[in-house]
């Protein structure tokens, strides 16, 4: 059924992490009988299982919901969910245009945070229209009065008539549903136009191939007609177009200008219908698609292995299909002297890169070694040519190079005054150069910073939170590239080179960041039947070093009363120990050493 | 045709109080139900009733090279229900002439004299007492309840039942140990003349009050507790006994012969809750449960025994060793090994040395 534009309202919720947004949607869902309560799973919306676990959402997910407001009349909601992650930006900003207004929340009992402000700020850029919402009112630290103040004062956003709510209880959550309908503008558009679909998200399923997810701009389109991606020109034919309801899709004739819906059409993968591009017809094609597209590129790279080479190809299809859902997941084989056959895979960020990596082990049930993270190094040579260099293993003979670029961000970090030191410390750390610091409200500064991209990827955002006591938050996007100099260390495991350890860092930061190599090393690969020498070193020359003590004490003692069995048994689960080891020479590492080193200020 | 001799364990599940580290398979129970055991165990002797799945037709004819009354606390029986438990073993099987015939002791006994010449008397040879340390606050913290005197007392009275071969148990890595206390207490058994001493490092075994304890309990730690191994070693080789199992060390050639035949693939027939066999190739086990044995319980499958992996790995344990050329494939391992002390190659035969032994889990691992 056809919905009047004049009532449709097309919003999405924007928050800081944890500030209630899921539950939210729950209630909201409930209170328009989306779901029933039978198959209210909590968090209908978030359906990863990860996602869940961690309370963030991970990819957009939309849902048409059908409210019958206080003034009699029908109202189509489209409820556009928003990656809450830094790493996930740009699909933020695919969403975000696919509204006309946003639901903000802000927790009673943190008020304005970094992403609060991060993400009111991109909406904002998206002219969208905000409905501020006090939620949480029900614990008993919450402030709402203190709050309030804070969003006007900091986002300058009336707050008088601000519904106060408790998702959780469901306290005044209808009051939210009517403040939609009345604070956000229904979406404008023209049937009769050449047809402009803003794609904002796409799955892949497994019978109907890839699902569209799509707001139309202009124009209106219906199955049999053939479309066209605009930035790959690839054309279809369109199998079917509907409405996503909570639990399924809803085909429906024809989506017009100003809905909310999606279209399949036979596409084999969410490469072929990237977050951003711009869906028109055949017939009476646009002349431009709509502004806002690019092809997101990863950021953050590391080699995948499997911990049993046994594995590789298991790994290849996992990835496989997870790249048919996740169009910014890239990879490619490598081989690691270490690790044997792996992928080079590329993320967004190191979010991105857990996400996939836990996708693979659970879902998957792989078992992975993961090398240090790295961006992309602009290594430019003597002899006037550029590399870039995302694995270590292609590091140029440092006897070539004239000058090397990295990655840098632009970060801010929010945080109360208080903070404001260790945060700088932190910074400084870091190699952080700073640019300037606001106080947006009296307990509330923004601080930003430059800092290398490298700097932040691997364990930035926890040494933050563990600094500030959790009040500190920050927000970062990518800026160009700076010169640097950076040297590539090297681990050598009782002399022998251990590729998929070594990493490129600041030359600044490489004889501390050594020392801590060979005690994590020390610390986690267990003791083995020799004494084994670690070593870090530059080039040639070692910087660190460190001794495993040879193991004394390895035996079952006692052996009587003829119980044979028990001791094969213990011998058996020995060995498979051993397997589950990665073997270096005569050096047994566990995978938990290659953690280690990766997370590497975590006991600070 | 003689043959194949057969090594008999007989279980006595029963402890007047349990030792807070040991995970044998024992319980306090009135005299009453120990009798009933011992009813139980005879009639299984006689019968077979509960490993008849098991038992080769031809068992009864084998020889007893051995007679092994383990426990728990087998002299916690008295020596009159051993005595009816070994004739009961003799009645059914024919028990070589030289076969070596040991019951584990208790040292708190109340009348050690009569108690060893009553053994003797009924062809006990061989005792095997637990001392586990000659300084007594260490005995308290392990809960045995006899002290340094009451041991003393106790190998005293075997030799003078002419039971010759004694062997004690000590511990090794005990709460508060140090090498001053080891060394006391492998004097005192050294200097009370035992032909056999089983020094064994403590285990700290899931279940047991120590492992829930073990935190609390101020327990040497590997570095430490191999220096003990090692320390004994030395201090037992140098006064003239041989290293011959891991744990194990003998002198005048008194090994502990039922219990090298479970490391050098011989076949044994275990009777009683939580005892284990190996016959025709076959392991099993009676389940640890002493209710369900008096019920009539029938052994349980363990599995195949006696491959060639299973015997390299029990024969390495002791002082035989193993061919070299049986690991065709781990030359560089075994070179390295030798290099750094674990194992020593003579003669072709693959042995560890002491400080090997420390370590044998891993070499296994790395060598089967």
């Amino acid at each position: 059924m056809k919905q009047k534009k004049t009532h449709i309202r097309n919003f999405c919720i924007i928050e800081h992490i944890d500030h209630g947004k899921s539950t939210l949607a729950d209630r909201l869902l409930e209170l328009t009988d989306s779901v029933s309560q039978r198959d209210m799973q909590q968090q209908v919306l978030d359906n990863m299982d990860i996602e869940k676990e961690r309370g963030i959402t991970i990819k957009a997910r939309a849902v048409t919901l059908n409210y019958k407001a206080a003034d009699g009349e029908e109202y189509e909601l489209n409820l556009i969910d928003t990656p809450g992650h830094v790493d996930f930006n740009y699909e933020v900003s695919r969403s975000l245009a696919a509204c006309d207004g946003a639901v903000l929340i802000v927790d009673a009992t943190q008020g304005v945070e970094a992403q609060t402000l991060g993400n009111t700020y991109l909406a904002l850029d998206h002219d969208l229209e905000l409905v501020p919402v006090i939620n949480k009112i029900d614990l008993p630290a919450a402030d709402p009065d203190r709050v309030c103040a804070d969003v006007e004062e900091i986002i300058g956003l009336d707050c008088s008539e601000a519904p106060r709510i408790s998702a959780k209880t469901g306290e005044n959550v209808p009051a939210v549903l009517e403040s939609i309908v009345k604070n956000i503008p229904a979406p404008e558009g023209d049937d009769d136009a050449p047809l402009k679909a803003l794609v904002f998200d796409s799955v892949y399923d497994n019978y109907k191939g890839v699902i569209v997810y799509v707001r139309v701009m202009d124009g209106t389109l219906k199955a049999g007609e053939t479309m066209k991606m605009m930035a790959t020109g690839a054309k279809y034919t369109v199998v079917e177009v509907g409405r996503m309801r909570a639990l399924n899709l809803e085909p429906c004739d024809e989506l017009h200008a100003g809905e909310v819906g999606y279209i399949t059409a036979s596409i084999k993968s969410v490469v072929d219908a990237r977050v951003g591009d711009t869906v028109t017809k055949v017939e009476n094609e646009a002349a431009a698609p709509l502004p806002g597209y690019k092809k997101v590129n990863p950021m953050v790279f590391c080699g995948v292995y499997p911990a049993d080479g046994a594995d590789y190809e298991a790994l290849r299809e996992a990835l496989e299909k997870l790249q048919l859902n996740d169009a910014s997941l890239a990879f490619e084989p490598e081989t690691s002297g270490a690790l044997g056959f792996g992928f080079r895979c590329g993320f967004l960020g190191l979010l991105h890169l857990e996400i996939i990596q836990e996708r693979l082990e659970r879902e998957y049930d792989l078992d992975l070694i993961t090398t240090i993270p790295s961006v992309v190094y602009k290594i430019h040579l003597s002899d006037g040519t550029m590399v870039e260099i995302s694995n270590p293993t292609n590091y140029p003979d440092p006897a070539t190079i004239q000058y090397s670029e990295e990655p840098v961000t632009d970060a801010h970090i929010y945080s109360p005054p208080e903070y404001v030191g260790v945060i700088m410390d932190l910074c400084q750390e870091r190699r952080g150069s700073f640019k300037n610091m606001d106080y947006i409200s009296k307990d509330r500064v923004d601080i930003h910073y430059i800092l290398p991209l490298n700097e932040i990827i691997y364990d930035f955002f926890d040494a933050l939170k563990s600094r500030t006591r959790g009040y500190g938050s920050f927000d970062y996007e990518l800026k160009g590239y700076e010169r640097s100099n950076l040297v590539k260390l090297d681990v050598l495991l009782n002399g022998d080179l251990i590729d998929a350890l070594s990493f490129i860092i600041h030359a600044d930061k490489a004889y501390p960041r050594a020392r801590r190599i060979a005690e994590k090393l020390k610390e986690n690969i267990p003791r083995q039947m020799f004494e084994i020498p670690v070593q870090i070193a530059i080039g040639g020359k070692v910087i660190a070093r460190e001794t495993i003590k040879a193991m004394r004490k390895d035996v079952l003692a006692k052996c009587y009363g003829g119980d044979i069995t028990r001791k094969k048994k213990l011998l058996e689960k020995q060995k498979e120990g051993k397997k589950r080891m990665r073997r270096f020479g005569t050096v047994e590492v566990p995978q938990e050493a290659f953690m280690a080193v990766l997370k590497l200020d975590d006991d600070k | 045709m003689t043959s194949k001799p057969l090594a008999l364990y007989l279980h006595i599940p029963f402890c007047a109080s349990k030792c807070p580290y040991c995970d044998f398979y024992s319980g306090r129970y009135p005299a009453e139900t120990r009798e009933r055991y011992v009813e139980a165990l005879k009639e299984e002797l006689e019968t077979g009733f509960r490993s008849r799945a098991f038992l080769p037709p031809d068992v009864y004819s084998r020889p007893l090279s051995s007679v092994y009354f383990g426990g728990g606390t087998p002299s916690l029986l008295g020596a009159e229900l051993l005595t009816d438990l070994l004739n009961a073993a003799r009645r059914r099987f024919p028990v070589l002439p030289d076969a070596e015939i040991t019951v584990e002791v208790n040292p708190s006994l109340e009348a050690p004299e009569s108690f060893f010449a009553a053994l003797a008397k009924s062809g006990v040879n061989r005792v095997s007492l637990g001392l586990q340390s000659a300084v007594d606050a260490e005995r308290k913290k392990l809960g045995r309840r006899a002290g340094r005197a009451d041991a003393e007392r106790c190998v005293k009275a075997a030799y003078a039942a002419g039971i010759e071969n004694v062997s004690l148990d000590v511990m090794l890595g005990i709460p508060g140990q140090t090498p001053a206390s080891l060394n006391e207490t492998l004097s005192f058994a050294v200097d009370l003349g035992v032909p056999h001493l089983s020094c064994y490092l403590l285990k700290i075994e899931p279940g047991t009050p120590f492992f829930k304890l073990r935190d609390k309990l101020d327990l040497p730690d590997d570095d430490a507790s191999a220096d003990f191994y090692l320390q004994t070693c030395v201090f037992l080789e140098a006064r003239g006994y041989r290293h011959y199992e891991v744990s194990n060390f003998c002198r005048d050639g008194l090994i502990g012969r039922h219990n090298m035949t479970y490391w050098a693939d011989g076949e044994y027939l275990g009777l009683g809750p939580g005892a284990h066999s190996f016959l025709n190739g076959t392991r099993f086990f009676q389940p640890p449960d002493l209710e369900s044995f008096l019920a009539g319980a029938p052994a349980e499958y363990e599995g195949a025994g006696g491959d060639e992996a299973e015997r390299l790995m029990l024969r390495l344990r002791t002082d035989l060793g193993a061919p070299v050329s049986a690991f065709p494939e781990k030359g560089n391992e075994i070179a390295a090994m030798e290099r750094n002390g674990l194992v020593t190659v003579r003669d072709g035969q693959l042995c560890f040395t002491d400080k090997g032994f420390l370590v044998s889990n891993a070499v296994l691992a790395e060598l089967l």
